[in-house]
């Protein structure tokens, strides 16, 4: 994870990434055909309804899977760079962190951790100085944003300590 | 009343001390976010949607239009001294400006840059004044099926026409396509695509999505890149000012630059990229000087600057008068003024004059502001440039976040978020443009609407959106758009289209 070089994705033809995708998009298509075959009548007499619609970008949808997979299986589907993804699961990691600590600890705690994993992503490596500089930071933009612009951000302890 | 009155009107709304202050602020964030990499108007716009919910309306639109204008200044800063676009729109700035930044020469680059992008917007918001009540006119006899036929046009455009697939493109905007079924349907009230989840009802927020996308997204493509090294900034060397010599060579670029961006940006055909590309390449066939180009050539840097300030005042033109949105930035303008009840189109001119006239009269005053911003305080912006990456996109993320948390604290718009983000970054790992999604989602809805319109109309008779003459030649020019480039890519020519890639301003 500290280091995280391996190369996510191997060249390979035929292209597996491809085949996924184009299996991703048919399972959508194939998702709104379920959902939408529960709504029934209304089409009235246009013929058009809430149904044509979503039937119509599934089917596009499916012909994109088929298009995509022909891609793949030919191997001329895109070039990709090898991705780090160490750093991706620190800012992943950041922002599920605030999503869950959010409504428990306030906004300026929840968005200062996020801020400190986010720099770690980006190789900042002091945590013990980012989290405090985080929270410090998200506890202006909170004052300013909550106090001034009333926008409504979620209180914590530290907010309601302080006002 | 002529147009002359109404934009006299306009001048005098747009003077008001609030409506300056808002159009202030508007083009300083602009600049900003244009010099900073990795955040574009787009996204600026958005963040700013939730935190402007309690604002007046005008000076809101004035501000979201000000970010706009501001943007494009401001990209060409970070092409020139950073060899970095700042936007996707000022990439071919980075080809004569960096080598002109280098040659010790980046205070006359910097300066064809903004005077340019000053005498484009002028005159193309002027363009955008008086061109504007005659696509009025002209649409007040669209019907459902032509503005259906309108949307088709721009969906191809802003997926399939530019960029270097047909295939991502397309599976881009269906994507959008199919977010945009999620909730209640407009007309009958059933739920689509919400499997039971109250949160789905409403739909999916278009701040969300473009935010999730373009700031999320562009920080985790960038953190997964790893660290290469910090960028080389090159130094403002020498004056500001422009000898003799660079003003004659700049006027006629700024001009061509101009007339080229502007219907560019105009028709729905997405994005202030294609301009530049084109003028950039009328500027090194009619230079003087060929040899210079590649080395730093002045107008390299003037046309298409200029350019891309005029397809910014082309891009309102289908966004005021038709409603129509053909950049991504333009599509989330269109959110804002859907957040105020409002809807850009010929009614909102009959029935809003007041805004819509404020609204172009501030981009006047929004340009002489960016002069000024852009050419004494340009040292200012570039000290932004040396902002180290770890706090550059640690705050991207807070303000990011700040705003889906002001308009929806809960745990489930946050997950929104963050899935859309990974999403978007799968997405620019694999090649697919990001815009399309966005537009999709904003525009599929209203395409939908005017869609189940005309054929209610027709009681369901399909050949009816064929039928109208204006409806057919619409549809017949998305054909060839798409059409046209599957057979260039298919034989070989593919990298011409890739390079007019319409991203995400």
């Amino acid at each position: 994870m500290n280091k995280g070089n391996s190369p996510s994705v191997e060249t390979r033809r035929p292209d597996r990434a491809a085949l996924i995708i184009a299996v991703v998009l048919a399972a959508i298509a194939g998702l709104i055909f379920w959902d939408v075959s529960r709504l029934t009548g209304l089409a009235g007499y246009s013929q058009v309804g809430p149904t044509t619609v979503p039937y119509a970008i599934a089917c596009c949808l499916i012909v994109l899977a088929i298009w995509t997979a022909i891609e793949g299986l030919r191997g001329d589907f895109v070039e990709r760079e090898p991705q780090q993804l160490g750093p991706v699961a620190w800012v992943v990691g950041g922002l599920v962190a605030q999503m869950l600590l959010l409504n428990t600890l306030g906004f300026s705690i929840a968005t200062g951790i996020l801020f400190a994993l986010t720099a770690r992503g980006f190789g900042k490596r002091q945590i013990w100085l980012t989290i405090p500089f985080g929270i410090a930071a998200s506890f202006l933009v909170w004052a300013i944003f909550a106090k001034l612009l009333q926008l409504s951000l979620p209180a914590g302890p530290l907010e309601r300590l302080l006002f | 009343m002529g147009t002359l009155d109404f934009l006299l009107q306009g001048l005098l709304v747009a003077a008001q001390p609030m409506n300056l202050l808002y159009a202030l602020i508007g083009v300083t964030l602009g600049t900003a976010v244009g010099v900073l990499p990795g955040i574009g108007p787009a996204l600026t716009v958005a963040l700013l949607l939730p935190v402007t919910y309690q604002l007046d309306p005008g000076g809101s639109l004035i501000m979201f239009a000000g970010i706009y204008y501001g943007g494009m200044y401001g990209g060409s800063t970070t092409s020139i001294l950073l060899n970095t676009p700042g936007e996707s729109s000022s990439i071919v700035t980075a080809l004569e400006g960096n080598k002109m930044a280098r040659a010790g020469r980046g205070g006359p680059a910097l300066a064809t840059a903004a005077i340019g992008s000053f005498v484009a917007g002028l005159i193309a918001t002027l363009g955008l004044a008086f061109i504007a009540p005659y696509i009025v006119k002209l649409a007040l006899v669209f019907g459902p099926r032509e503005y259906f036929a309108l949307m088709v046009l721009a969906f191809v455009t802003v997926s399939s026409a530019f960029g270097d697939s047909t295939l991502r493109g397309l599976t881009s905007l269906f994507v959008g396509l199919t977010l945009a079924c999620i909730g209640i349907d407009q007309l009958t009230g059933q739920a689509r695509l919400s499997f039971g989840v109250p949160d789905l009802l409403d739909g999916i927020e278009v701040t969300t999505l473009a935010v999730a996308m373009f700031a999320i997204g562009e920080t985790l493509y960038i953190a997964a890149q790893g660290d290469k090294g910090p960028d080389k900034v090159e130094a403002v060397r020498g004056s500001v000012w422009m000898s003799s010599m660079d003003w004659s060579r700049s006027w006629k670029a700024w001009l061509r630059g101009t007339v080229i961006g502007f219907p560019i940006g105009a028709m729905p055909a997405g994005g202030a990229e294609i301009g530049t590309f084109l003028s950039y390449a009328t500027e090194k066939r009619l230079s003087k000087h060929p040899e210079e180009f590649g080395n730093g050539a002045i107008e390299g840097v003037a046309g298409p600057e200029a350019a891309n300030n005029a397809s910014a005042a082309g891009t309102l033109v289908p966004l005021l008068t038709l409603g129509l949105p053909t950049s991504a930035t333009a599509a989330i303008m269109l959110a804002g003024f859907q957040q105020y009840g409002l809807q850009p189109g010929p009614l909102l001119f009959a029935t809003n004059p007041q805004l819509v006239w404020g609204l172009i009269a501030s981009l006047l005053i929004a340009n002489f502001m960016l002069l000024v911003l852009n050419l004494p305080l340009v040292g200012l912006w570039v000290k932004l440039l040396t902002i180290p990456k770890p706090w550059l996109y640690a705050g991207i993320l807070l303000f990011a976040t700040l705003g889906t948390i002001g308009a929806n604290p809960s745990v489930f718009e946050l997950g929104m978020l963050l899935a859309f983000g990974l999403l978007g970054y799968v997405m620019r790992v694999f090649g697919y443009p990001i815009a399309p999604v966005v537009v999709g989602l904003i525009l599929g809805p209203l395409a939908e609407q005017q869609l189940r319109r005309a054929l209610s109309i027709s009681q369901g008779d399909i050949t009816v959106l064929f039928t109208s003459p204006i409806a057919a030649v619409l549809l017949v020019i998305a054909t060839l758009a798409f059409v046209v480039p599957l057979i260039l890519r298919a034989r070989g020519r593919g990298e011409v289209l890739a390079q007019l890639a319409a991203s995400e301003d």
